[in-house]
């Protein structure tokens, strides 16, 4: 257990980067005075001999990146213990790495996490973040030259869960990072999943989708920053909302900063509206200090249903219900079929048609 | 044997400006077996003929019925409507982002037969009507209307009229935007399910070029919202050397 030494202060809801977020729902994680404990929350459920999993003190494992965040000060300040799984060089992993995350006790924690994958090494990571939580915490994600990951974070949490979490790559040369986020459970997450690069030729791809329903609050706030020549990037999320008061919150700040030459950068932002009382709140911004680019783009839509797409299906017999669940199965689809794994596909669809058949959507 | 039967349909279009008539009392009686051209020029009503029985949201019946076999069309949502047998290929088939052809082909016989098909002779019912139709196989796995031609959209839509067997058929200006040999592929596609299963049709076009494929027993012409003269195929041909002016300006 821990508190506090240093004049931390904590978020009164007019900055910025906490405006969309009701404080008074963050558990107390956000406060000073509440004690969080330091949690090692991880366990891989199926060890491979390419993949080290290691318990190290903080200390010895500092942060490797800047963070203004105050929630990620928070977890570093708190916690003694730092997991570390390394990927080995040249390692392929064959299958992906399953990381449990389940069975916290629904008190304040923290969490920090370092993935480092060696040199041309190739790894899919499937993160599953289920159960009970009140938890801050933090990956960081060091890619060495040539190194492909590809990171899957599922918040599959309960309906009370609390979850405000960093996920922060460092992308080397000609490496490529792949993170794809399904929010679906929790009563309030926020997620922050950025990049930086470190070396020319990388590239990063963020997928996400979230699905909220009455009174969740489901946040994610992209950050790429472009602060290397030649360097790739797509952001795609998907959200679809239903119910009364659920809302959604997508920040997507990409920064091109003056030597980031021949940068490709596109971001997009799609939600469905699927009832009234529920809304979505999108905000793409892209700041460039250099003209020599190959691309910036950015694109932002909230649409209700399309009604359209329902009467094409139902003129084929097809009932409204089926048809909904259809266009809402479709429209998440795209993102949903990027994990490539049929079973952890199968139980996010079902979720979100027991969600919807909850809320009567 | 089975009637469909459209008295005095009256329906309106909301716009900007409040309620629009477009058909102002159509009366049309197909039988199965029995193809009707509606021709007519653009702007006339036919499409909103053939939404307003297929029962899309945006058109409003003022007056008027339609029934099948009796049962009244216009009490029935549009699922109901489609599994009472009425089927509409539209001229604007919608894309469906997500949803595999297959995934849709499936969910639609599941509904209209009342049970799920047997995966093992559907797999051959589907592919023998893609080939029927000269789909390639790869089609089934895209997502239902995206991305594909206007050719491949229009045989999409015959692919599905093969395989949900309605009793009756609403073309809806089928032969627009189709190239020669893709007009005569699905034209004949039309032409088999109806031998196969005494299919009546309501062909609506705005060209006599698809009735060189799809013979009329009966011909109607229509003009601002309602059928303003009647006969056997010999009026397309009228049609064709004089066109719509007639119907139009007077």
């Amino acid at each position: 257990m821990s508190t506090l030494t240093t004049n931390y202060l904590a978020p009164t809801g007019r900055e910025e980067a906490w405006r969309f977020t009701p404080l008074a729902r963050v558990g107390g994680l956000l406060e000073p005075a509440t004690e969080i404990s330091g949690v090692a929350s991880i366990r891989i459920s199926n060890p491979q001999s390419d993949v080290n999993f290691s318990i190290v003190g903080a200390k010895e494992l500092p942060a490797i990146s800047q963070s203004d965040d105050l929630a990620t000060l928070r977890a570093r300040e708190v916690i003694s213990e730092v997991t570390h799984i390394e990927i080995k060089a040249n390692a392929q992993l064959s299958e992906p790495l399953i990381l449990e995350r389940s069975g916290l006790t629904g008190k304040p924690q923290a969490s920090r996490t370092l993935i480092s994958c060696g040199v041309n090494s190739h790894a899919t990571i499937i993160l599953h973040n289920s159960g009970d939580a009140i938890l801050t915490d933090e990956f960081e994600f060091d890619l060495a030259p040539g190194a492909n990951l590809t990171f899957v974070s599922l918040q599959e949490w309960n309906g009370q869960a609390v979850h405000l979490s960093r996920q922060h790559a460092i992308i080397g040369k000609d490496a490529t990072f792949n993170s794809i986020v399904v929010t679906v459970g929790g009563s309030l997450v926020r997620l922050l999943p950025t990049v930086e690069f470190s070396g020319p030729g990388s590239s990063a791809d963020l997928q996400g989708l979230y699905f909220a329903t009455d009174g969740q609050h489901l946040e994610h706030r992209l950050h790429v920053d472009h602060n290397v020549p030649n360097a790739k990037s797509r952001v795609n999320y998907k959200g679809a909302l239903a119910g009364d008061k659920a809302h959604a919150v997508w920040i997507g700040d990409v920064y091109i900063r003056s030597n980031a030459d021949g940068t490709d950068t596109y971001e997009l932002n799609r939600n469905l509206l699927l009832s009234d009382g529920a809304r979505a709140d999108s905000v793409p911004n892209l700041e460039i200090e250099t003209g020599e680019i190959v691309g910036a783009g950015h694109a932002s839509t909230t649409g209700r249903f399309d009604d359209e797409q329902l009467f094409y299906l139902s003129s084929r017999g097809i009932p409204a219900e089926i048809a909904r669940r259809l266009v809402i199965r479709g429209f998440f689809a795209e993102i949903v079929g990027k994990i490539k794994n049929e079973e952890i596909e199968n139980r996010l669809m079902d979720r979100i048609d027991a969600e919807l058949a909850k809320v009567g959507a | 044997m089975s009637t469909l039967e459209i008295k005095g349909l009256q329906v309106s279009v909301a716009t900007e400006v409040g309620f629009t008539e477009i058909l102002r009392g159509v009366d049309l009686t197909i039988k199965s077996g029995e193809t009707h051209a509606i021709m007519g020029p653009n702007g006339s009503g036919k499409s909103t003929l053939a939404y307003s029985i297929a029962g899309h949201p945006k058109y409003t019946i003022t007056g008027g019925s339609v029934t099948l076999d009796g049962a009244d069309v216009l009490a029935m949502s549009v699922d109901e409507r489609a599994k009472a047998g009425l089927f509409l290929a539209m001229q604007y088939p919608v894309e469906v982002p997500g949803v595999s052809v297959t995934n849709f082909l499936r969910t639609a016989a599941t509904a209209i037969r009342g049970e799920a098909p047997k995966v093992r002779t559907w797999v051959g019912e589907v592919k023998e009507a893609m080939k029927a139709l000269n789909m390639d196989t790869n089609f089934a796995e895209r997502n239902v209307n995206e991305g594909f031609s206007g050719g491949e959209k229009k045989r999409h839509e015959i692919l599905q009229l093969e395989l949900l067997k309605p009793k009756f058929a609403i073309l809806d200006e089928t032969d627009s935007g189709l190239d020669v040999d893709a007009l005569r592929i699905v034209s004949e596609g039309v032409n088999r399910v109806k031998s196969n299963s005494d299919l009546g049709i309501m062909l609506i076009t705005h060209y006599t070029r698809i009735l060189r494929y799809i013979k009329p027993d009966f011909v109607h012409v229509f003009a601002a919202g309602k059928i303003v003269e009647e006969g056997g195929p010999e009026l397309a041909d009228k049609l064709e050397e004089k066109g719509y002016a007639e119907y139009t300006t007077a």
